[in-house]
């Protein structure tokens, strides 16, 4: 096998045959109706071949055109704030807007490579309150402020 | 007059309190996030979204117009005080601006940039309100076939217009385009992508997808860079400029205003293009042009005054013909169907007082903008110091809270780190992530356009090319294509968007 020159472009390719690819297999079990009367498979099942067929022609392109590594410099930042935020979204119905909050700040910040812990405790306990202030009485939003399990 | 009265029409909604008060906390917003890097007018637009349910449609619409045209004020503050652009529409404002700031001219750059973007924003609000009129009239003509093509021009001009490989930013409108079929189909009643998830019957909110693909990657990718930024200017001082100043800079504003208008309109135009293409302008047309780059006044005059007006004349496709031609004009159509209005060009003569109070808003905000952005630049300075690390926190809260509300459901903040995920992918395979949020926003209107079409034609896909405007839009679509592929212009773009990249 020939050597992969262009790396984005290839990965690239890849993600794209199996997007569209997928969308066709799942679209095969959609009545496709003709053109003059097109059933709910029609568009996507199009859309989904050009996807791969285009996907296709990069993974081609990538062994014959030249271009850089991907760059992964650190994975921390990306695990730990979209850990911080599915966190919240796990956590906010049954502990409520104020402990949420401040998980998702506290988690969030170890994320930076300037992190100070004092300064990210005072962070949230600061956006936390003004959470609250601002969406749950100044917008009504509907979550419990405190765990709703407390309040019996 | 007709457009005069028009114009009376807009002012009369734009001024009243209500109005003046959500226009004025549009820019208010808008300047913030502006200067701030790293947090753009999209993620905020679409955190505010749910918010904006509560007001009234003009009121809604006046605000998130305001921050998108007062973002581009305010990443220029940034480009000229700490050579880094706040916005990307500013990222060319860094050459001169900074520059001018080295050598203790900030203030007078930050003033030539405010009154650039106010003879932009003026201009280009006039442009709105003579040009939508007739384009409207044209699109009211329109047929599904029409519409489908249309739409396939805008998607082919956003594509050609963005940075970066055109293959894969196809492949972007493509996969938006399927994202936006994940839902109920209008006419069998099926669900399609949804894997027997319930909440995904509905499809996949635009908002989330914004904040995953937006926010939460952009903030995972500044937090990868180590870097720390310093600012260059503590107080700003001497804002006024000489009257020989001013006429150097005027026709640089001038012929940086007309491109922003014309580079605004076409769909995939915008802030960002404009002013690039405002600034190579400006280097081609000075006699002596060795002083670009060392701190030139007419290389923050133009583009700023580009970016502007480019920004406002964005909004023409999205109200004449109902093609958001950006990701924030995308937003816009999500802020008008909370609203229940189709964008397009019935808005016009259905809801005059909604589509005259936004034009005429425009030009209010950018007097408004001036006030804030000239007098109170030390406030703008001291929110510069706000390190990184406390700012991101911030607004992960505010777009966790903000996906939250827009169903009062959980699950959408948990699909924004599916999309975060995507968002990251998608910076590190260097794919464009704007193309996907046009096809997605567009994707069901196709579908249902090239459905009928092709229904009315009785399955006969000639229909595209036999009806004249069709085959028009379909022509210029095909044309550009062709252009851009080839070998010189390919050489001439890709060369472009290289000395786009910051400094």
């Amino acid at each position: 096998m020939q050597a992969i020159r262009h790396p984005k472009d290839f990965w690239a390719g890849v993600f794209f045959i199996a997007l569209g690819g997928g969308a066709c297999l799942i679209a095969i079990g959609y009545t496709m109706g003709s053109a003059a009367r097109m059933g709910p498979g029609y568009f996507p099942r199009t859309l989904g071949l050009m996807l791969a067929l285009l996907g296709a022609s990069l993974v081609l392109r990538s062994f014959r055109s030249q271009g850089e590594k991907i760059a992964f410099p650190t994975f921390r930042p990306l695990v730990i704030v979209l850990a911080a935020v599915a966190l919240f979204s796990v956590t906010v119905g049954s502990l409520g807007l104020v402990i949420s909050t401040i998980l998702l700040v506290l988690l969030a910040s170890i994320a930076s490579h300037e992190y100070r812990r004092v300064e990210s405790v005072i962070a949230a306990i600061a956006l936390a309150a003004f959470v609250v202030v601002a969406f749950r009485y100044g917008l009504s939003l509907q979550l419990p402020t405190w765990p709703p399990a407390l309040a019996g | 007059m007709e457009l005069f009265d028009n114009l009376v029409l807009g002012l009369s909604v734009a001024v009243s309190l209500q109005n003046l008060l959500y226009c004025f906390i549009g820019v208010l917003l808008g300047t913030l996030i502006g200067v701030l890097p790293g947090v753009g007018p999209v993620p905020t637009i679409a955190m505010l979204l749910p918010i904006t349910y509560s007001l009234p449609p003009v009121a809604a619409l006046i605000m998130l117009a305001g921050i998108y045209y007062g973002a581009q004020y305010g990443g220029s503050t940034t480009a000229i005080l700490v050579n880094l652009p706040g916005e990307s529409s500013s990222v060319v404002t860094c050459i001169d601006g900074y520059q001018m700031a080295r050598r203790g001219k900030a203030g007078k750059a930050l003033s030539i940039v405010a009154i650039g973007s106010f003879i932009a924003g003026t201009f280009a609000t006039l442009m709105i309100a003579g040009f939508a009129p007739p384009l409207a009239e044209v699109a009211l003509k329109f047929g599904p076939a029409e519409y489908f093509s249309l739409m396939v021009l805008g998607l082919i001009a956003a594509v050609v217009l963005a940075s970066g490989s055109i293959v894969k930013a196809i492949g972007m409108i493509l996969t938006g385009l399927l994202l936006g079929l994940i839902g109920t189909d209008v006419n069998s009643g099926l669900q399609r992508f949804t894997f027997g998830i319930a909440e995904l019957s509905d499809g996949v909110s635009f908002v989330v997808i914004a904040m995953g693909l937006f926010a939460f990657a952009e903030i995972i990718i500044n937090l990868e860079h180590r870097g720390k930024r310093e600012i260059f200017t503590d107080n700003v001082s001497g804002l006024l400029i000489k009257w020989r100043e001013f006429r150097e800079a005027l026709p640089a504003i001038c012929r940086g205003t007309a491109i922003g208008s014309m580079l605004g309109i076409l769909p995939g135009g915008g802030a960002t293009l404009s002013a690039f293409a405002a600034y190579t302008v400006e280097k081609k047309v000075a006699k002596d042009a060795s002083q670009f780059g060392k701190g030139d006044i007419r290389g923050v005059a133009a583009p700023e005054s580009a970016n502007n007006a480019g920004s406002q004349a964005s909004f023409i496709p999205l109200l004449t013909l109902g093609i958001p031609s950006n990701a924030v004009m995308a937003l816009m159509v999500g802020a008008m169907t909370i609203h229940s209005i189709q964008p397009g060009p019935q808005v016009m003569t259905s809801n005059p007082e909604l589509f005259w109070g936004l034009i005429a808003s425009m030009w209010l905000g950018n007097v408004m903008l001036v006030i804030l952005n000239l007098p109170m630049i030390g406030i703008w300075v001291k929110l510069l110091k706000v390190p990184y690390r406390l700012l991101y926190p911030a607004i992960l809260v505010f777009c966790c809270i903000g996906t939250y509300s827009l169903n009062n459901n959980v699950f959408d903040v948990l699909m924004t780190v599916i999309f975060g995920v995507l968002g990251w992918i998608f910076v590190k395979l260097e794919c464009e992530p704007a193309p996907l949020l046009l096809g997605f926003v567009l994707g069901p209107l196709m579908e249902e356009n090239l459905r009928r079409a092709l229904l009315l034609s009785r399955g006969d896909p000639s229909v595209f090319l036999s009806r004249p405007l069709s085959a028009t839009l379909l022509v210029l679509a095909t044309a550009l294509l062709v252009i851009v592929a080839m070998p010189m212009v390919r050489k001439k773009r890709a060369e472009a968007f290289v000395e786009e990249q910051p400094a």
